[in-house]
């Protein structure tokens, strides 16, 4: 499953980051493999979606997630 | 003695601003980086006898130099030895802040670990020990809370010379930086090798925090119960629409319109009889005379009327930023904004725009990519500014008394369908290559701090003043000499002046939208100063003595017994009003643009491009409306 499939509520971890251009910034915001991140709210038309990792919130389209493999936890 | 030296630096949202207004208070300077349009702050203060100059460096979450903010930190490091460095730490957050904390140490700077809003970690389940922090890094660290104003100025005390004397960096921070020297040599891709440093710094900020933090469940946030409403689905923007509404209200009705009314009547009632009297006293030369009173009082009057309107909504705007609700209104936005071709974050240049183009082009700086920055840009000049309403307002009023408020919202529409159509029109054209993304911390809610939402208001909104005292006044002086001047010298006769002429040359390009007058071309041409000038050209030129711009019922009223009610027929009205809505920015913006895009080249392209714009929109509405019957 990628980022991009989850739902709200969900609480996954990241297996890997997958080939992007926006790559290092999304490394750099904390999402590396090992990371568990809560899905929280969706914007109207449920895209984009805000998560919850490392004690903060991160608002990221669901294109732009649509490379992070994770696997569900809870 | 020479000032010591203090760099602030640190993520976005992490109170350093506040804290650098609270240590230096209005003791700052603001300008620019040198080449890039980043804020420069730098302030002086006098702590115990000592001089200590404090600079803010623009928020980071890391100094890789991918934007202009990253690159400004990165160059200053490179290129300055401050004494010492304070690295602001939000400390509910502080697992994601250590990121910028260890590049900063992998590069040799030796810095002082601030924990700020410990009070707030508290609540959220974050303890910190602050002893073992301090042993884990080999640096000091120290704290403040919220927005106490003294553990701020605590921090005082701690700027010496000596502080850094008793600490080096720890062994977990060496082996980091061996660690991070051999994957540079490992020969590997110049990204892989930036991706195997980022994993390495995550891993020692797992191990840091193991050590020093303790993270426990805590229940839901106000901050996540707030959004599951202000975030979160069709509500939010029901919501968003509600909020802007009590800010439109706040700034143009209920708070600004009162002091702008009274700014008016000051600049009318007082100033200008005293002034009067003063130059007639004094027998000041009669053409001198009316320059000053015919023409600076009263043109740099109407602008200054708009002042308090501009600085409320500011305030408003600032304050929303600060409670950290502007980036809910990108995320709820980017839906919308995405299928324009522009990012949810560009909203706030746009919605700025109806205060005043000026502060909204400045305001794209904020975005991340440069495809978003250039489409903000160049499609906020076609919002209705402040100084584009007395123009609606007066035409509606005078040609569809019955249908004023629908005519001057249609107007609205009009303006932003076309910041729509031209942001989805060049994104697949000019920009089509450029990469769209939309990535933003959604900070917790906070109650601003007021000193920091002034500040942050008086600079925005500062660049309106001094457009009143150097545009404008050059502009009333200009305006006055043209139209009270032919070649024969001074007339009284304003159809015979230069400025008729220069109308009547205009005009000639609007004989298809039926506005081709002298007097609406010398408008339109006095609104590419100013927009403001477009309605008081309109009424020195139809002859009625006295328009304010504000009451432009009483103008209407005024105007429709001259020369004026047969001059446009209702369609051409609507061509005249459409036209002055969509074209050129007026050349306080184009030089903002041409500041913010670095390029003359865009400056250009974005006065030739919103004429073309408005001329060929206007043509069709009043050619179709004459196919349609309409006159």
């Amino acid at each position: 499953m990628t980022l991009k499939e989850t739902k709200s509520g969900m609480v996954v971890r990241i297996d890997s980051v997958g080939e992007s251009t926006l790559k290092q910034r999304l490394m750099t915001m904390g999402l590396i493999p090992g990371t568990r991140v809560e899905v929280l709210n969706s914007a109207p038309l449920g895209d984009p979606i805000a998560i919850r990792l490392r004690s903060y919130n991160l608002a990221i389209r669901r294109d732009d997630a649509a490379q992070i493999e994770v696997s569900q936890v809870n | 003695m020479s000032a010591l030296s203090v760099a602030l630096t640190g993520n976005p949202n992490t109170g350093k601003s506040t804290i650098f207004n609270e240590l230096t208070g209005a003791r700052q300077k603001i300008g620019n980086w040198p080449g890039v349009t980043v804020d420069k702050k730098v302030g002086v203060i006098e702590h115990n006898g000592r001089k200590i100059s404090v600079i803010d460096l623009p928020g980071t979450y890391s100094i890789n130099a991918r934007s202009q903010e990253e690159q400004v930190v990165s160059d200053y490091f490179k290129e300055n030895k401050p004494d010492i460095v304070v690295n602001i730490i939000d400390a509910a957050n502080i697992a994601r802040n250590l990121f910028l904390t260890i590049q900063l140490m992998e590069n040799g700077i030796p810095l002082i670990l601030n924990l700020n809003m410990m009070d707030e970690a508290q609540r959220h389940g974050i303890k910190i020990d602050m002893k073992k922090l301090e042993a884990a890094f080999g640096m000091p660290v120290t704290n403040t809370v919220g927005r106490s104003n003294k553990s701020v100025r605590k921090l005082l005390d701690v700027f010496t010379n000596a502080v850094m004397t008793n600490y080096k960096p720890s062994k977990l921070i060496t082996e980091h930086i061996d660690r991070v020297h051999k994957i540079e040599q490992s020969g590997l891709g110049a990204t892989k090798i930036e991706e195997e440093i980022i994993s390495a710094r995550y891993d020692l900020i797992d191990k840091i925090m193991s050590q020093a933090v303790t993270v426990s469940a805590a229940g839901k946030t106000l901050t996540e119960k707030l959004d599951s409403f202000l975030a979160n689905g069709v509500t939010s923007l029901i919501l968003m629409v509600a909020i802007f509404w009590l800010m439109f209200q706040i700034s143009f009705e209920w708070i600004g319109q009162p002091l702008a009314d009274m700014l008016g009547e000051f600049f009318e009632e007082t100033l200008a009889p005293a002034v009067a009297e003063a130059m007639a006293e004094a027998g000041v030369a009669d053409w001198m005379q009316s320059l000053v009173s015919d023409g600076i009082i009263v043109g740099v009057g109407s602008v200054v009327n708009f002042v308090p309107l501009i600085f409320v909504l500011f305030i408003c705007l600032s304050f929303l930023d600060g409670t950290g609700y502007m980036a809910r209104v990108a995320f709820v936005m980017d839906p919308i904004m995405r299928r324009a071709g522009l990012s949810g974050k560009s909203i706030m240049p746009l919605i700025m725009g109806f205060g005043c183009g000026v502060p909204a082009i400045m305001g794209a700086r904020a975005l991340d990519t440069h495809k978003d920055r250039m489409i903000s840009i160049l499609v906020t000049p076609f919002m209705t500014c402040s100084a584009k309403v007395p123009i609606l307002a007066l035409f509606a009023v005078m040609f569809f008394p019955d249908n004023a408020g629908n005519v001057v919202f249609a107007m609205y529409f009009v303006g932003i369908a076309a910041a729509i159509i031209m942001a989805k029109i060049l994104s697949v054209t000019t920009f089509k290559d450029h990469e769209s993304s939309f990535l933003l911390e959604l900070p917790p809610y906070r109650l601003p701090d007021p000193k920091t939402v002034l500040l942050e208001a008086w600079d925005k909104g500062k660049g309106y003043l001094i457009k009143a005292g150097t545009i404008i006044f050059a502009m009333c002086v200009v305006l006055w000499f043209l139209s009270s001047f032919n070649s024969d010298g001074m007339t009284d006769e304003m159809d015979q002046s230069y400025l008729a002429g220069i109308g009547s040359a205009a005009s000639v390009v609007f004989t298809p939208q039926g506005f081709d007058t002298w007097e609406a071309g010398a408008a339109v041409v006095t609104g590419l100063l100013a927009k403001e000038g477009v309605v008081s050209t309109i009424g020195i030129l139809y002859g009625a003595d006295e328009i304010d711009p504000d009451e432009a019922e009483d103008a209407a009223q005024a105007l429709l017994g001259t020369t004026m009610a047969g001059a446009f027929t209702p369609l051409a009205a609507i061509a005249f009003m459409v036209f002055t809505q969509l074209y050129s920015p007026c050349v306080t913006a184009l030089g903002t643009i041409k500041k913010e895009t670095q390029s003359w080249k865009w400056m250009a392209f974005a006065f030739f491009y919103t004429c073309a714009v408005a001329w060929v929109v206007s043509l069709i509405v009043y050619q179709g409306g004459k196919l349609l019957g309409f006159e």
